[in-house]
């Protein structure tokens, strides 16, 4: 079953979470993506928690120090996925990290264990895209998992055009000259940042992530895109007081 | 087998660019022009002006008598702590300031640990008129509060890193950001030979004046085209990379790289990245790195701070990969006594980090008619309250 297809077949305005593994508490992740699930939410980004984490902004980082504070390690966040798969069927999930804790880890073994444990794709923005082809693109294919990489405002167009053939999962279209959690409202530049993405029809689904925090941005995206990501706010909302469904709750319905 | 960078930016297994795509139009761009413009007649002209008179080069390639003696050899010190700001750091910053007038770029970046790279920024910053943003880890502004005013009064901007572990390599990840967040007028000027290529070229080659100088100096003062063995100290590596630059492909010569063993080698605090290191990714770049079996950077520890980095540079991972260079550490303790020595011998107070380099002349076997070369990276004048507190025990 190719979830994430499916849900890009079958679902418009497409809402991605993103949220820390291991945060605010070690195995929260569970709960966290099941109740996500039960909102209505379409995809979900688990973050494997690095400590030098360069594409990410302070809250994400923030978020990643305490995970590992708290122990998150890369074999916990396959156990929570195994988990979460027992209940959540046919939600695409994403995990996100760093080359480094794939290299580490060993690259077949986390790739094999990705799809056992139901992985769908990655997002890996240090990967570099020549390095993937080389090197990685036939063991990923091997083991279904999908690949989503990043463009931005500077990306030229057959860069952009190279690296959407790549993308089998979405492509991430970085919204901005920023790191996650940069900015809260969409601009008159980034609008026609969007427009000019779109109007090269390209043959794959594209997100738009980074500065997406609220209903108002997150339907500005969805002009332009099949949907969106929300990390940093997200992220934000868990740090709030109060038990974690409500506020995840309380956190969807305002988008959605 | 070859010492230089490829065309994929690499040496050896180690190097390249892991950068996320948010950086991939400043280090292409950065790549696709930092030869043309360095190796510009024009560019070489500016470039060695301002290091003969600015920078006070050539520094000294001066016979240490004394300490030849002690250790029955011919000892040369190469005397960049004779440059102006008090070490070597200000070769690279006068060339990557050239760089970036001659790229268009109208705000400069840099991290900084000790604040040496930052001070040496802020320094060409302010003779060039450019803004200078100096990232820097909360805790080392404590630690280097010298160094802080400094910049200051040369009119840098400091601002504190505040994530993760509060020093340079978080000082790093916050100005790589800085780029990421404002692409089109910025420059990071780099500090040493880590992070994405093409960083580790072009600091090592502004860095390579160094062996250039030895080399002429070195035949003009004994005859010889080459000494025996060059010795210089390892954080990231960007003296001992321009100390062996033009030796690289000379077998003849043995190039001993000291790294900091802290307060010992496995007692947990210690930046010996070839002893304790693993291949990985730390700032763009594939080399050696300190991390645990998680792929998380571990935070290194030597009573020097320029010493102080979790990674090599890729030229020194392939050095230590290859055999070609020869890695041993100083701890803590063996560098202070070191320091002392030098100063007691020949009245000359070294900075901590080449005082490990001068503390490997203790473990090797010097022969009488060997000509050795110590890179005196830099002064310590910024060490001197580590040094009294040392004094007073």
């Amino acid at each position: 079953m190719n979830r994430i297809k499916e849900t890009f077949q079958n679902k418009k305005d497409i809402l991605n979470i993103y949220l820390t593994a291991g945060y605010p508490q070690l195995n929260d992740a569970v709960e966290i993506v099941q109740e996500l699930a039960k909102q209505g939410v379409d995809m979900v980004e688990v973050g494997m928690p690095f400590s030098d984490p360069l594409a990410d902004g302070p809250v994400i980082q923030k978020s990643s120090e305490i995970a590992i504070a708290n122990g998150i390690t890369v074999q916990q966040i396959f156990e929570q996925v195994q988990e979460i798969r027992k209940t959540v069927k046919d939600l695409p999930i994403f995990l996100m990290g760093y080359y480094n804790q794939l290299i580490q880890y060993g690259i077949a073994d986390f790739l094999a264990t990705a799809e056992k444990v139901g992985v769908d794709g990655l997002i890996i923005p240090d990967l570099p895209l020549a390095t993937y082809q080389n090197e990685h693109k036939k063991l990923f294919e091997a083991h279904h998992i999908k690949m989503s990489f990043l463009i931005t405002p500077q990306t030229n167009e057959q860069r952009i055009s190279e690296i959407a053939q790549e993308s089998s999962g979405f492509l991430y279209v970085v919204s901005s000259y920023a790191i996650t959690g940069g900015k809260s409202s969409i601009e008159e530049s980034q609008l026609a940042y969007f427009k000019k993405i779109e109007a090269l029809q390209l043959d794959v689904p594209k997100l738009i992530g980074f500065g997406i925090s609220d209903s108002e941005t997150f339907n500005t995206a969805c002009k332009y895109a099949e949907g969106a990501i929300i990390g940093s706010a997200f992220i934000k909302a868990l740090t709030n007081e109060g038990d974690l469904k409500t506020k995840i709750d309380k956190f969807v319905q305002k988008i959605k | 087998m070859s010492y230089s960078v490829n065309n994929n930016g690499f040496y050896g297994d180690f190097g390249g660019a892991f950068i996320p795509e948010m950086l991939h139009h400043n280090v292409e761009e950065l790549k696709n022009c930092y030869l043309d413009i360095i190796e510009s007649d024009e560019f070489i002209t500016e470039y060695k002006a301002l290091l003969k008179d600015y920078v006070g080069r050539p520094t000294p390639l001066y016979f240490a008598k004394n300490l030849s003696k002690k250790y029955q050899s011919n000892i040369f010190l190469k005397r960049e702590d004779l440059n102006h700001t008090g070490a070597h750091k200000v070769n690279n910053t006068v060339g990557q300031i050239l760089l970036a007038k001659k790229m268009g770029k109208t705000r400069i970046i840099a991290e900084t640990g000790a604040g040496q790279h930052g001070v040496a920024t802020a320094t060409v910053c302010a003779l060039m008129n450019l803004p200078c943003i100096v990232y820097m880890g909360k805790i080392d502004i404590q630690r280097q509060a010298p160094n802080v005013a400094r910049m200051k009064m040369l009119g840098a901007e400091v601002r504190p890193a505040t994530s993760g572990s509060k020093t340079l390599k978080d000082a790093t990840n916050e100005a790589i950001r800085d780029w990421i967040a404002n692409p089109e007028d910025t420059y990071y000027l780099i500090g040493s030979v880590v992070g994405p290529h093409p960083y580790p070229d072009l600091v090592a080659r502004f860095q390579s004046i160094i062996s250039e100088e030895m080399k002429t100096q070195l035949q003009k003062q004994t005859g010889k085209n080459y000494p025996n063995k060059i010795i210089a100290c390892v954080g990231g590596g960007s003296n001992a990379a321009g100390a062996f630059y033009h030796f690289l492909e000379n077998e003849e010569v043995e190039l001993i790289a000291v790294e900091a063993d802290g307060k010992g080698v496995h007692s947990g605090q210690s930046a010996a990245t070839t002893e304790l290191g693993t291949s990985g990714i730390i700032h763009g770049s594939k080399t050696l790195m300190m991390q645990n079996s998680e792929g998380q950077i571990t935070e290194p520890y030597s009573i020097s701070a320029g010493l102080d980095y979790p990674g090599i540079g890729p030229l020194h991972a392939h050095l230590f990969k290859s055999g070609r260079g020869t890695f041993m550490g100083a701890t803590d303790q063996e560098a202070l006594d070191a320091a002392f020595e030098l100063t007691q011998l020949e009245g000359i107070i070294p900075a901590l980090e080449s005082a490990h380099a001068l503390a490997a002349l203790n473990k090797l076997t010097l022969k009488k008619d060997e000509c050795v070369v110590v890179n005196l990276s830099g002064r310590g004048d910024k060490d001197m309250e580590t040094y009294m507190t040392h004094l007073s025990c």
